[in-house]
């Protein structure tokens, strides 16, 4: 790792994953698409992790389905565009982050989509300044992310493309469709070199989205990343964080209960999926989120209770509330969906007395 | 040892079901032009060669025991089936055919399985080490890969496969595995060394992958005849049925399934691009099902599945790619409208037929055994059969027409008789055979073949798709037809079912039938524990939900909700105990609600007035409230009707009751009493007409408090008002 990487905060995938990426590109001989630093084949195995033939090790750094992954992968190599979709904590970002750094080693020309992106945050701009002072030229064009992964024939991001006005959105379909941005006001326009691509994501869950126009949405193959498989893979990953977030923090030490931390895990995942983890009973699910980061969250604040007003232990007394704000978003029908668990589920497991108790009084 | 002599015996290792393998058996037949094939298969079936041009696949060739037709063998085929090809192949042709497997005569008797007993055909051990080989994980998909989605053109596989299969039997399994597998190989060379011997010049043999390696030798026939002596043997009859897609996947059971018998039949009978072609399937059964799916969503998703199939090393694109690009580029990434059309198109539906003329199926004789012990013999005539559950013989009867109902054969209707009582060891049956029913036995012969197994098949597969109130009458049903199974299975099917389903009005209905069975189980000597135990988990749904459930409905809504929550608490009478308890709380909990309709604020208070709930001081004060000027009048006549529906002798007898409503009506102002007088007229309309008179003998004789009228009434100038109102309420005039 160099110098500039361990100064900075966060380093880039392709900053911080450099070794790897070089040691792939050294042994790939399969054919690459035009303007791709790997073939499909490497990007695969770098987003999945293996181990090289020369012994270098490289690291997962998606974990979940194999398919996806190919998917993904198999759609940019077509030139279509990328949507991924999931729930907040899935790993969208995480995912074109590296996709981006393994196709074209470069994963910074973002847009990050808000209320507030306008147009020129994805065709161009003008320095101001020297639009008066010497009239268009292409000196005072400011060209967006998309525009120079256009020229430069890279992959180009678009984070949470749901939050950009609809009228905005649209502005990507004749980028997608024609490959090229004009820009009128100096009669020139960019067309795109091979190996341009754009990989958006999305957030299906939240209220108040801007819904894609069908045009758009035909130009995307998308994807749906799912939330974790299996209980274990989820409580490991709460548990990690859970412990990073209270370093950062500087939480009293309050010894992280496996036993709590499984028992949210299980309720949340339960809910979730509509049927409890032996498969026997089927739930009602709420119209909460529900995700990891949720998870995580409630777990963090039952720490700062049961450390600040508790027995310094995590108590499900300390966890209940957050369930319960997490679960009942819409008090009429999602209260009777927590009823219907709490009475048909929870009151039946025997080691879960303590967890019950403490929700029924949170209850009533 | 004695290599065969490959210029006169042709062998053609297929996989059973795969439709690379019957392009290439019917390739191969055309090109080597045989004057005879020999397939493996029971050679019971010789018999039953004449009826292959009538038949349309999938049908399934049925061995059966005659003595017991449960123990049978069905060798399914669909039209993507190598021996299926081989077989029209030999009917176009004029060609002899001989199934060369064990008989099934032996095979019957050798093994004594319980129940319904499926040859086991397809051999995925051996192809996984060869797929291992080829860097598969999977050896159906590398078995698909390299012959399954072969198209025609191509040279014969025959000679490459023969050869696998012997270095593949040389490292896993030199001699055969079982005892049975050595005769099975036995026999089909003994049928070989036969047809030699007959002196056919070409023979095709078409049979199982893996017996290729047993049948390039023909070694003395002193060993198999050995092998073969003094077998056990048993009587067996065989006949073709219909089959069906769905049975054929692996999906529902049947150990040498297909995967996707619907992808097959579409590799098998597509000219050409079968990606292509499927996907435009798939984008039109999108369409139909109102979802917007262009044609350049067909194209970008053909160019998907060939993109990820260069990814994935694969020499075409197989179903997994054609999933993967239906969900990601035509379902737009809802995944759960991609599997609906993805799973329906896999196992593409659909029923063979046999010809009228094939003989009897085993589900016709078991069926026939049936009748004939139990007495029932089927008439044309109409007749009627009273049966006591209390006698052994009389409940197998009527479990006998119970399950036949389940399979639909009507034969009899259960008919109410004036005894019937609350008792449930009585049933009254109305017997009568119609001609059709033959042909029904013979459709539901693809459940089973017996009557048994067929019921209880049925019920299965019925309850997969079934919502919530058919389920509890399926589990009644089977109940009472006495098939224990299909109750277990379908106990199952109602527990994910009741937390699945929101509408607390389906969970409604579904009660009273549970409860029933839950109660009366125990006559037909089921455990009722299980039963008890979802019926009250659903009730506690019920309960959950109620309030939210009863508010905001309009008065015809109401009124079937009033039903439902009439026949729901006779359901929870027939629980009892804690179930009781809870129900009566909850409606304790929702009866002072101001936001639910009248009509079923009405029918609660009178539930918990009867269960002993409610004091009559606080029902006169609710009844107050709901009668007072604040209360729209329409919403108190819908209360009261909701009240009293259907039962007028509590105001018979209850007189304060009566005062109560009575005072309502005569404080009413003109156009107030005019808006309720039509509700109220049917309220007291359903009244049984003694209730009526008894109702108005009390408002006549002035019993009421406070009206006793204080003056003597005038009869003479009364009479004519009297007559008339008597006339009214049906009373009889007095002179």
């Amino acid at each position: 790792m160099t110098l500039t990487t361990t100064a900075v905060l966060r380093p880039h995938a392709e900053q911080a994953y450099a070794d790897e990426l070089a040691a792939l590109a050294a042994i790939d001989d399969r054919p690459r698409p035009p303007g791709w630093k790997l073939s499909p084949w490497a990007v695969t195995q770098y987003i999945l992790g293996t181990t090289l033939d020369d012994g270098t090790e490289i690291t997962p750094k998606y974990v979940g389905s194999r398919r996806l992954v190919e998917v993904a992968v198999a759609t940019l190599a077509t030139d279509r565009a990328l949507l991924l979709i999931g729930v907040p904590g899935t790993a969208k970002t995480w995912l074109s982050e590296h996709l981006a750094a393994a196709i074209s080693g470069d994963s910074t020309l973002l847009v990050q989509g808000t209320a507030g992106t306008v147009e020129e945050a994805i065709r161009y701009g003008w320095n101001y300044a020297r639009l008066i002072a010497e009239g268009p030229s292409e000196q005072a064009l400011v060209p967006s992310p998309v525009m120079t992964a256009m020229a430069e024939g890279r992959l180009a991001r678009v984070e949470e493309l749901t939050r950009i006005p609809s009228d905005v959105q649209d502005a990507l379909i004749t980028i997608l469709s024609e490959k090229t941005l004009p820009v009128p006001e100096l009669g020139i326009e960019v067309q795109a070199k091979r190996g341009f691509n754009i990989i958006a994501t999305a957030n299906d869950r939240d209220r108040g989205v801007n819904e894609l126009s069908s045009a758009l949405r035909r130009r995307f193959n998308t994807l749906v990343l799912p939330v974790p498989q299996t209980a274990d893979d989820e409580v490991d990953i709460v548990t990690r964080r859970v412990a990073q977030l209270g370093r950062n923090l500087d939480l009293p030490e309050v010894p992280a209960s496996l036993t709590e931390i499984r028992r949210v895990v299980t309720v949340f995942r339960e809910l979730r999926n509509g049927v409890t983890e032996d498969g026997h009973t089927k739930v009602k699910t709420p119209s909460g989120t529900l995700s990891t980061a949720e998870a995580i969250s409630i777990i963090t604040n039952g720490m700062a209770l049961a450390a600040h007003f508790g027995d310094g232990v995590l108590r499900p007394a300390d966890v209940v509330p957050g369930i319960l704000g997490a679960v009942i978003q819409d008090p009429a029908t999602d209260g009777v969906v927590w009823h219907e668990y709490l009475e048909t589920v929870i009151r039946d497991r025997d080691d879960w007395h303590d967890f019950y108790t403490a929700c029924r009084e949170a209850t009533h | 040892m004695a290599p065969i002599d490959t210029e006169r015996v042709h062998l053609l290792g297929i996989r059973h079901h795969g439709p690379g393998s019957a392009r290439a058996v019917r390739a191969e037949l055309r090109r080597l032009r045989p004057d005879v094939i020999l397939i493996e298969g029971p050679p019971e079936a010789d018999a039953l060669l004449e009826h292959v041009p009538g038949l349309e696949p999938p049908v399934a060739l049925l061995a059966y025991d005659q003595a017991a037709p449960s123990r049978a063998a069905i060798w399914p085929f669909a039209v993507f089936s190598p021996e299926w090809q081989a077989l029209r192949y030999a009917a176009a042709h004029g060609i002899p055919v001989r199934f060369c497997d064990l008989p099934a005569a032996h095979t019957l008797a050798l093994d004594e399985p319980d129940t319904d007993h499926e040859e086991s055909r397809v051999r995925v051990d051996p192809l996984s080490v060869l797929a291992e080989a080829a860097g598969y994980d999977d050896a159906e998909r590398w078995w698909d890969d390299v012959i399954e989605q072969r198209r025609d053109g191509g040279p014969s596989p025959f000679p490459a496969i023969a050869e696998a299969m012997v270095a593949v039997r040389a490292e896993l399994a030199p001699d055969p595995e079982t005892e049975r597998e050595a005769r099975r190989e036995a026999h089909m060379r003994k049928v070989l060394r036969a047809t030699l011997r007959a002196g056919y010049e070409r023979i095709a043999v078409v049979c199982g992958a893996w017996h290729v390696p047993a049948l390039l030798d023909l070694p003395p026939a002193t060993a198999d005849t050995r092998l073969l002596r003094g077998l056990a043997k048993t009587k067996v009859a065989a006949t073709w049925i219909p089959w069906t897609h769905g049975r054929l996947a692996a999906a529902t059971g049947y150990r040498a399934g297909v995967r996707s018998p619907g992808w097959y039949h579409h590799l098998f009978t597509v000219p050409d691009r079968p990606v292509e072609r499927w996907l435009t399937e798939a984008a039109r059964q999108l369409r139909d099902n109102d979802q917007p799916v262009s044609s350049s969503h067909v194209i970008e998703a053909v160019r998907l599945c060939e993109a990820l199939a260069a990814l994935r090393g694969r020499p075409l694109p197989g179903l997994e790619e054609i999933a993967d690009a239906t969900s990601a580029v035509l379902c737009e990434g809802a995944e759960l409208r991609a599997r609906l059309v993805h799973d329906a198109m896999v196992v593409g539906e659909r029923l063979g037929t046999v010809p009228p003329t094939t003989p009897t199926v085993p589900l016709q004789r078991d069926l026939a055994l049936h009748q004939k012990r139990l007495r029932l013999k089927p008439e044309a005539l109409e007749r009627e059969l009273v049966l006591d559950l209390r006698e052994e013989r009389d409940r197998e009867r009527s479990a006998l027409l119970h399950r036949l109902n389940l399979l639909g054969i009507p034969w009899g209707t259960r008919t109410r008789d004036s005894v019937r009582s609350r008792g449930t060891f009585r049933e009254t049956w109305t017997l009568r055979w119609e001609p059709e029913y033959d042909i029904a036995v013979i459709e539901a012969s693809r459940w089973g073949t017996t009557v048994t197994a067929a019921a209880t098949a049925c019920v299965h597969d019925r309850a997969q798709h079934a919502d919530l109130p058919t389920l509890t009458s399926l589990l009644e049903d089977s109940l009472l037809a006495d098939l224990p199974e299909a109750v277990t299975g379908t106990v199952a099917q109602l527990a994910q079912r009741a937390a699945e389903d929101t509408d607390i009005q389906r969970l409604m209905r579904a009660l009273p039938p549970l409860a029933r069975s839950a109660r009366y189980g125990n006559v037909r000597r089921f455990d009722a524990k299980a039963l008890r135990t979802i019926a009250t988990e659903l009730l506690s749904r019920i309960c959950a939900g109620l309030a939210l459930a009863v508010t905001g409905l309009s008065d015809d809504a109401a009124t079937a909700v009033t039903t439902d929550i009439d026949t729901t608490h006779t359901a929870v009478i027939l629980l009892g105990g804690d179930a009781e308890t809870e129900w009566l709380d909850t409606l304790e909990a929702v009866a002072p609600r101001e936001n639910i309709p009248g009509r079923i604020s009405g029918r609660i208070h009178r539930i918990l007035y009867d269960s002993g709930r409610l004091t009559a001081d606080t029902l006169h004060q609710r009844l107050s409230q709901i009668s007072s000027p604040g209360t729209p009048p329409d919403r108190t006549a819908a209360w009261i009707e909701g009240f009293v529906a259907n039962n007028g002798l509590l105001l018979v007898h209850d007189t304060a009751l009566l005062t109560l409503i009575d005072r309502w009506l005569t404080s009413l102002n003109e156009s107030a009493f005019i808006t309720v007088l039509p509700l109220l007229r049917r309220t007291f309309g359903s009244f049984q007409p003694a209730e009526r008179r008894a109702i108005a003998q009390h408002v006549i004789h002035g019993s009421l408090d406070g009206h006793t009228p204080d003056q003597p009434v005038d009869t003479q100038q009364a009479a004519p008002a009297v007559a008339t109102v008597a006339t009214l309420l049906g009373l009889p005039t007095h002179p």
